[in-house]
């Protein structure tokens, strides 16, 4: 079974982003860049499925620029087999993205598609959705446990209350949550042999893809800031400003 | 080998990440518990940290020097001890076998320095031979097909978990100097070795140091490193050349969390109303620790390129080692002075890399013996 892995290149958690002086977006200009920390989850548990001789090949895919090719070169690194970067410069909204997910999907027939449940830039959680409609195909999202049977997966989920378990039957799409795995840090032998590693590069019209935006962002502001908050003498004039002023109780 | 500039900032930046959120958080329990955690040694094996100096034919990364140092910046912006870990394999305990062992002795044993199968110690100081070296008293007497080794061994780095040690004993008792010292490769195993009690030590928590004691040890003749008796002195100086560029390096890596902390911390106390990064007298010890760090980066980056140029660097490794082990000690110094009484706190980390770095200006040579080193090469 081959699966298949998106990967994004997003700002990095660690940075301290900042909002544009003119609200149009994020300044991006000198800030690290890294893999969406959710894909790298997926990233790690396709290679564990391989290891683990449930899979046979792991393809990843990133769809940005041409610097998206570091992303894949470290997917490669950590141990997965082959990449396919789409190229463009344009913002590629989630759907747009999944169009083109369909038509990797459609040349690369994997039996399993392991998306992120979202990337950190945008937080919009709506790929792997979106593709399991385009595709028809089965789809759990919020994965904390994969385990993989004879045509089907058996999918623990986290959902409010607790824990889900699904099955699905392959293919099928499943969405990472944080606690799947701890993934890998790539080894510097294994970051030289990604190097040899083949990378295809690919752009949207290939698929077909009319990637334009659908939506329009209006403006980008920064969280408003907390203001300093006060202590109380006693749990009773908590209970009481809870009641009066913060109005929650 | 040197690899190419994408591959090491790759390197570098999975290092980075590894520091970050691995090793940084477990600092204060090494310390406590005085050992490196088994899952973070065997993380560092599947990093190939191990293998970093051991050329890619006996399965290392085989780095140019340049390389190692960048690497080390990174690595060590975190508890020294983590890098004792590997340090002898890529340094003091391997290179003696990488620079002069034969073809045979390679193949059988920096495979599995490589992958941290095993690990490697470097016996030169003895107890009444530290920094006069080539005074050492420990014997190998041929016998046979084996040399007899006696002696006692002190403050060797690794010793209690070391596989393979080498070893630095006189073959020829009538010849008292440098000229009558051999270099071996020991197994631990061979009967008549003993390991001594770890020493209590001032920092660095988590590195073991023991005494390694000689008793009847038998070593086969083909562990004679380069299979010539009285090329072991030499050995261990060119091993101590590369070595001194690999601490400096190590040096600035402490450094450079040093001052990363004091800065985090400067800008976040406030005193008299406003941020302590704010007065003059401690942006002065900020801006002293920059610059001291950089000259040190300089001059280690500088004496890479020459070494791995081929060119003797003898003088510049002991100026490098001399200048960065003092330069640490200055930074970590005014580090405390920022923090104030949080500085002297143990909570704070800062006071126990005061007390880690305190062994830079005192091992692979002192600083007098640097000094001494670098006077001698301008009025030979
Ligand atoms: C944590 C730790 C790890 C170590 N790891 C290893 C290891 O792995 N392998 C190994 O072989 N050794 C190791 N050592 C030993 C270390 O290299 C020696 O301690 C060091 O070389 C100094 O020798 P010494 O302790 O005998 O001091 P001494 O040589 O007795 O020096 C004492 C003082 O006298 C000064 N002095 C000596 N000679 C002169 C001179 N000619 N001119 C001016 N001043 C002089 C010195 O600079 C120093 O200040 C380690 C030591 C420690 C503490």
């Amino acid at each position: 079974m081959k699966v298949l892995v998106p990967v994004k290149r997003v700002v990095d958690y660690n940075v301290k982003i900042r909002v544009k002086a003119d609200n149009t977006g994020v300044d991006l200009a000198n800030v690290k860049m890294s893999m969406n920390p959710f894909d790298e989850i997926s990233v790690e548990e396709a290679i564990r499925l391989k290891e683990a001789g449930k899979a046979t090949e792991v393809v990843v895919v990133s769809i940005g620029p041409a610097q998206a090719a570091e992303t894949i070169r470290t997917a490669l690194a950590m141990g997965a087999d082959r990449g396919i970067l789409i190229k463009t410069d344009e913002e590629v909204q989630p759907l747009a993205v999944a169009k083109l997910l369909k038509g990797v999907v459609d040349e690369e027939q994997p039996g399993l598609v392991i998306v992120g449940k979202q990337a950190i830039d945008d937080d919009s959680n709506q790929t792997g959705q979106m593709l399991s409609a385009l595709l028809g195909w089965g789809q759990a999202t919020f994965a904390s446990k994969v385990v993989i049977g004879d045509g089907s997966a058996e999918v623990t989920r986290e959902v409010d209350g607790g824990l889900e378990t699904l099955s699905l039957k392959l293919p099928a799409i499943v969405t990472s949550d944080l606690r799947l795995n701890e993934p890998r840090y790539a080894s510097l032998p294994n970051i030289m042999k990604a190097k040899k590693k083949p990378l295809a590069e690919k752009a949207p019209a290939d698929y077909g893809v009319d990637i334009a935006p659908r939506l329009k962002t209006l403006k980008v502001e920064e969280p408003p800031k907390r203001s300093a908050g006060i202590k109380v003498p006693d749990v009773a004039t908590l209970v009481e400003k809870l009641k009066t002023e913060a109005g929650v109780l | 080998m040197a690899i190419d500039p994408e591959t090491r900032a790759q390197f570098i930046e999975t290092l980075d990440r590894f520091v970050r959120e691995r090793l940084r958080p477990a600092e204060a329990r090494v310390a406590e518990e005085d050992a490196v955690p088994a899952e973070i040694l065997a993380e560092m094996r599947d990093l190939g940290l191990y293998g970093l100096s051991i050329p890619e034919e006996y399965g290392g990364l085989g780095l140019a020097m340049s390389d190692e140092i960048e690497v080390m910046f990174t690595f060590c912006k975190t508890s020294p001890a983590f890098r004792s870990a590997f340090g002898t394999n890529v340094g003091i305990g391997a290179q003696g076998l990488i620079i002069d062992g034969t073809e045979d002795q390679k193949a059988k044993y920096l495979p599995k320095l490589a992958t941290g199968e095993l690990t490697s110690s470097f016996c030169l100081t003895e107890p009444d031979a530290g920094s006069d070296a080539a005074s050492l008293k420990t014997s190998a007497r041929r016998d046979g097909d084996a040399y007899v080794l006696n002696g006692t061994k002190r403050y060797i780095t690794n010793a209690p978990t070391a596989g393979l040690f080498t070893v630095m004993a006189r073959t020829d008792a009538a010849n008292r100097g440098a000229g009558g010292i051999s270099a071996f490769v020991v197994e631990a195993g061979t009967p008549g070795i003993r390991i001594g009690k770890p020493e209590k030590k001032m920092g660095q928590q988590g590195a073991k140091i023991a005494d390694v004691i000689f008793e009847d040890a038998r070593v086969p003749a083909e562990n004679l490193i380069g299979g010539v008796e009285g090329k072991g002195f030499k050995t261990a100086m060119k091993v101590l050349d590369r070595g001194r560029l690999h601490i400096s390096s190590v040096c600035v890596g402490v450094a450079l969390r040093l001052l990363e902390d004091s800065i985090a911390y400067a800008t976040d106390r406030k005193q008299f109303g406003q941020r302590i990064a704010d007065f003059q007298l401690v942006q002065a010890m900020l801006a002293d620790c920059r610059t001291e760090i950089y000259a040190a980066q300089c001059m280690v980056r500088d004496a890479a390129a020459r070494f791995d140029a081929g060119e003797t660097v003898s003088t510049d490794a002991a100026c490098c080692k001399y200048f960065a082990s003092e330069m640490v000690g200055r930074v970590a110094d005014r580090a405390v002075q920022i923090f104030g009484g949080a500085g002297y706190v143990a909570d704070y980390g800062i006071e126990r890399f005061y007390r880690d770095v305190r062994i830079f200006r005192i091992y692979e040579g002192t600083s007098q013996i640097q000094q001494m080193v670098i006077a001698r090469s301008l009025t030979r």
